[in-house]
C-alpha cells in the first residue's frame, strides 16, 4: 500500500468527524437561537396582550338636558359663566334618569358607573361654550368616561354574577350598564389621556406625560454632564497622558466602575447630592446626575476604544505637517472617532432609560400628578412608574404598567436603532 | 547631468548628522550614526528591515519626540542648525514626510492639500489657497485625475492616487527637505514609476530623502545611497559607486544577495 492511500483514507476519517462535529455544533446554535427566540416572541405576546386593554376606554353617550330646575333658571336664558360641579353632576344624574326611567339611586349610580373625572370635563365644556350656543332647556349628547368598576364591567361583558362585583357593582348597577350598552350607548375610544395626561389616583385619567417627561429631563442632565466629562477623559488618557502607574489606576478604576451596581449609584447619590449639597428631593436633575455616574464608564470605554480604532497613519501624518497633538486630536482623530463615540453614549443613555433602582434612592418614586415642567420639579421617571403601577391591585393600572413599558421598549428600540445606523455609516464610510 | 551634479556638491550640505544615537528604552536602534545629506539631490537609504532606517527619518523632523521611550543624542542640523534647538512644529512644517502607507486624513482631496497651508496660515484668501492646492497637485502629478472631484473623500481614491495625495500634501508647505520612507512599498509598477518619476521630478527643487527595500529603485532615482546596518552606517556614497563598487563586504553581500 503506498503511503499516499494510507494518508488519504486517515484523511478521510478525519474529515467524516470533522463533518459531523460541524453539523452537530450549526444545531447547538439554531436549537439556542430558537429558544432565544421564542422567550423574545413570549415576552413581548406577554407585554403587548397585557398593555392592549390601556389603550382604549369607553364611554357612555348620554343625552343631557340643560335643566333650568338645576341652574335655578328660566327656560331659554343663557347658561350661566360659571358652573359647580355639583351642578355638572346633577345634570349627569338627571341624563341618566332620561335614559333609564325614573331610578330611586341615580347619584349612587353615577357614582359606581361614571368617572369623576367626567363631571369635571362636563363642566369645564359648558363653560367654554355656555355664551356660544346653549341656553337652558336644550338637550345635548355627550359622551361621559366611564370609571374604572363600569370600565371593567363592560370589559368583562358585564358577566359577574356575585352580588356585588371586586369593584363594587351591584346587580342593578351591572343591569343598568347593560341596558346602556344593548341601546348602543357605550362606544370605544382610542385613550389619549394616557398620553397626555400625569400619574392619577384613578386608573381613567392616569397618564405617563408627567414619567416621560420626568425620564427626558433626567436623561438631558446625565447626557449633558457625562458627554462631556466622559469624553475629555477618555481623550486625555487615549491621546494624552503618560502610561505610568498613576494612569493605569485611573483606567483600572473607571472599568471596575462600569461594574459596580446601579443601586450604590442611588445610594451615593442620596448620601452626597440629597443629604450633603441639599439638592430638592425627587428632582430630575439629582436623578440625572446619579444616571450621569452611571454611565459615565459606559462612555469613557467607548470613546477610549473609538479613539483607538482611529488608524495612526492620521496622527504622524498631522505631526508630520506640522500640527500640534491638540491640533491632531481635533482637527483628525476626534472627528473620525465620533460615530463610535456617539454609538455608545446612546448605549449608555439608553442604559439610563431603563434604570430604576438608583431613582428609588433619591425618591424619585413618590406619587406625583403634575407634570415636571423643569428638572427641579418632583418627578418620577418611565422605569419607575412602570414599577410604582405594576403592583396596583386594580387591572387597569397593571395594563397600563404594560403599556408604559411598551412605550419604554419603543424608546429604547429607536435608540439602539440609532446607534446601529451610526455604526453602520461610520463602516461605510472609514 | 554628472558636471551639474559636481556642481551641486560644492555647496554646504542640507542635513548633517553626528554622532547620533537613538534609544527605545533600554534597546539602542542607532548607533553613532555619521551622514550627509546634499542640497537639491536623491539620497536614498537602504538596509535590512529593523536596521533604523525609519529611526534615522524620524530623527530628522523629530517625530521620535512623540514616541514614549525614545531617546536621541548627537547632533543633526538642516542648513546649520540644530533641530533639537527648534520648535518642533516650526521645523516639521519646513519638512515633509511622506509614509510607507498612504495615509490621508478622511477628509475631501482639497482638505487634505489644504490642511497643513491653513494651521500654518500661509494662505490669506480662498483664491490664495485654491492656486496652492492646484499647483500642489499639479506637482504631484495628480490634477488630471482629481480636478474635477476635488471635494470628494480622500478614501475615494486608489492607493497610488492616495499617495500622490500625500505628496502634494507634503510639498503643499513647500518644505525644504522630504522625507519618504518606503513610499512605493505597497503600490503596483505603474504607480510605482509615476511615483519614481515625481521624484526626479522634484529633486529639482526639493532634498528628497528616501527610504526603500528595492536596490532597482535606489539605483533608478537617487544621487546618494547610504547603507544601514544594524543600527550604523556602513557605506555612503554616490548610487553608482555604492552599486558597482562598494567599499564594504557588507554593502556587497547586501545589495547582491538583494538583486541575485
Ligand atoms: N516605537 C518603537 N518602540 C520600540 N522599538 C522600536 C520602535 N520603532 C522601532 N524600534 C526598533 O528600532 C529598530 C529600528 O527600527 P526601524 O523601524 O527604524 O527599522 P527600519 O530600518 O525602518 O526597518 P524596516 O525596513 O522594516 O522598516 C528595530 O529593532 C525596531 O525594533
Ligand atoms: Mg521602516
Amino acid at each position: 500500500m503506498k503511503y499516499s492511500d494510507i494518508s488519504n483514507r486517515r484523511v478521510d476519517q478525519r474529515l467524516k468527524r470533522r463533518q459531523r462535529a460541524e453539523r452537530r455544533y450549526r444545531l447547538y446554535g439554531q436549537v439556542a437561537i430558537t429558544l432565544a427566540l421564542l422567550f423574545l416572541l413570549m415576552f413581548f405576546a406577554s407585554i403587548i396582550t397585557r398593555a392592549v386593554p390601556a389603550f382604549y376606554y369607553h364611554r357612555v353617550n348620554l343625552t343631557l338636558e340643560l335643566s333650568p330646575k338645576v341652574f335655578a333658571g328660566r327656560q331659554g336664558e343663557p347658561l350661566p359663566r360659571k358652573i359647580t360641579e355639583r351642578q355638572a353632576k346633577s345634570l349627569m344624574e338627571d341624563a341618566i334618569a332620561l335614559e333609564l326611567g325614573a331610578l330611586a339611586q341615580r347619584e349612587r349610580l353615577r357614582r359606581a358607573l361614571i368617572a369623576p373625572l367626567a363631571a369635571l370635563e362636563l363642566k369645564q365644556l359648558l363653560e367654554k361654550e355656555a355664551e356660544v350656543r346653549h341656553r337652558l332647556g336644550d338637550r345635548l349628547l355627550l359622551p361621559f368616561v366611564l370609571n374604572s368598576a363600569g370600565e371593567n364591567c363592560i370589559r368583562n361583558a358585564c358577566a359577574n354574577s356575585a352580588e356585588v362585583d371586586d369593584f363594587g357593582l351591584s346587580e342593578g348597577q351591572r343591569q343598568a350598564l347593560s341596558i346602556l350598552h344593548k341601546r348602543g350607548l357605550i362606544t370605544r375610544h382610542f385613550n389619549l389621556v394616557f398620553f397626555t395626561h400625569s400619574d392619577s389616583r384613578s386608573s381613567e385619567s392616569a397618564g405617563i406625560l408627567g414619567a416621560l417627561l420626568g425620564s427626558f429631563w433626567a436623561l438631558l442632565i446625565a447626557f449633558l454632564l457625562a458627554f462631556p466629562l466622559g469624553l475629555f477623559t477618555a481623550i486625555h488618557l487615549q491621546e494624552f497622558a503618560p502610561r505610568n502607574r498613576l494612569t493605569y489606576l485611573i483606567e483600572v478604576a473607571i472599568y471596575n466602575l462600569a461594574a459596580v451596581p446601579s443601586i450604590v449609584f442611588g445610594l451615593l447619590g442620596l448620601a452626597i447630592f440629597l443629604n450633603w449639597w441639599h439638592l430638592p428631593r425627587s428632582a430630575p436633575l439629582v436623578g440625572g446626575m446619579v444616571l450621569a455616574l452611571m454611565t459615565l464608564p459606559t462612555i469613557v470605554v467607548a470613546s477610549r476604544n473609538a479613539l483607538a480604532a482611529v488608524a495612526g497613519g492620521i496622527r504622524s501624518a498631522g505631526l508630520a505637517l506640522g500640527a500640534s497633538r491638540v491640533q491632531v486630536v481635533f482637527h483628525h482623530v476626534l472627528p473620525s472617532a465620533m460615530p463610535g463615540i456617539l454609538t455608545g453614549t446612546i448605549i449608555g443613555m439608553a442604559q439610563a432609560l431603563g434604570e430604576t433602582a438608583p431613582l428609588l434612592m433619591i425618591g424619585m418614586v413618590a406619587f406625583i400628578a403634575q407634570a415636571p415642567l423643569s428638572p427641579l420639579e418632583p418627578a418620577t421617571a418611565l422605569p419607575v412608574q412602570i414599577f410604582i403601577w405594576a403592583d396596583h391591585p386594580d387591572p387597569a393600572f397593571s395594563s397600563r404598567s404594560a403599556a408604559a413599558i411598551l412605550v419604554m421598549l419603543v424608546f429604547l428600540i429607536v435608540m439602539n436603532s440609532l446607534a446601529v445606523i451610526l455604526r453602520r455609516s461610520f463602516e461605510r464610510s472609514g | 547631468m554628472k558636471t551639474q551634479q559636481n556642481k551641486k556638491e560644492q555647496i554646504a550640505p542640507k542635513v548633517v548628522a553626528r554622532g547620533v544615537n537613538v534609544y527605545y528604552g533600554e534597546k539602542q536602534a542607532l548607533f553613532q550614526v555619521k551622514l550627509e545629506v546634499p542640497h537639491r539631490r536623491v539620497t536614498s537609504l537602504i538596509g535590512p528591515s529593523g536596521c533604523g532606517k525609519s529611526t534615522f527619518l524620524r530623527c530628522i523632523n523629530r517625530m521620535n519626540d512623540v514616541i514614549a521611550g525614545c531617546r536621541v543624542e548627537g547632533s543633526i542640523t538642516i542648513d546649520g542648525l540644530d533641530v533639537s534647538s527648534l520648535d518642533a512644529v516650526a521645523l516639521r512644517a519646513r519638512i515633509g514626510m511622506v509614509f510607507q502607507k498612504p495615509n490621508p486624513f478622511p477628509k475631501s482631496i482639497y482638505e487634505n492639500v489644504a490642511y497643513g497651508v491653513r494651521i500654518h496660515g500661509l494662505a490669506d484668501t480662498k483664491d490664495e489657497m485654491d492656486a496652492i492646492v492646484r499647483r500642489s497637485l499639479a506637482r504631484a502629478g495628480l490634477a488630471r485625475e482629481v480636478s474635477e472631484r476635488l471635494n470628494d473623500p480622500a478614501y475615494s481614491l486608489s492607493g497610488g492616487q492616495q499617495q500622490r495625495l500625500c505628496i502634494a500634501r507634503a510639498i503643499a508647505l513647500q518644505p525644504e527637505l522630504i522625507l519618504m520612507d518606503e513610499p512605493c512599498s505597497s503600490l503596483d509598477p505603474i504607480a510605482t514609476a509615476r511615483i519614481e518619476n515625481l521624484i526626479a521630478e522634484l529633486s529639482r527643487n526639493y532634498t528628497i530623502l528616501i527610504v526603500t527595500h528595492s536596490m532597482q529603485q535606489a539605483a533608478r532615482v537617487s544621487h546618494r545611497t547610504v547603507f544601514f546596518h544594524l543600527g550604523r552606517v556602513i557605506e555612503s556614497g554616490e548610487t553608482t559607486q555604492v552599486f558597482t563598487n562598494p567599499k564594504r563586504k557588507q554593502t556587497e553581500r547586501y545589495i547582491t544577495g538583494r538583486i541575485g
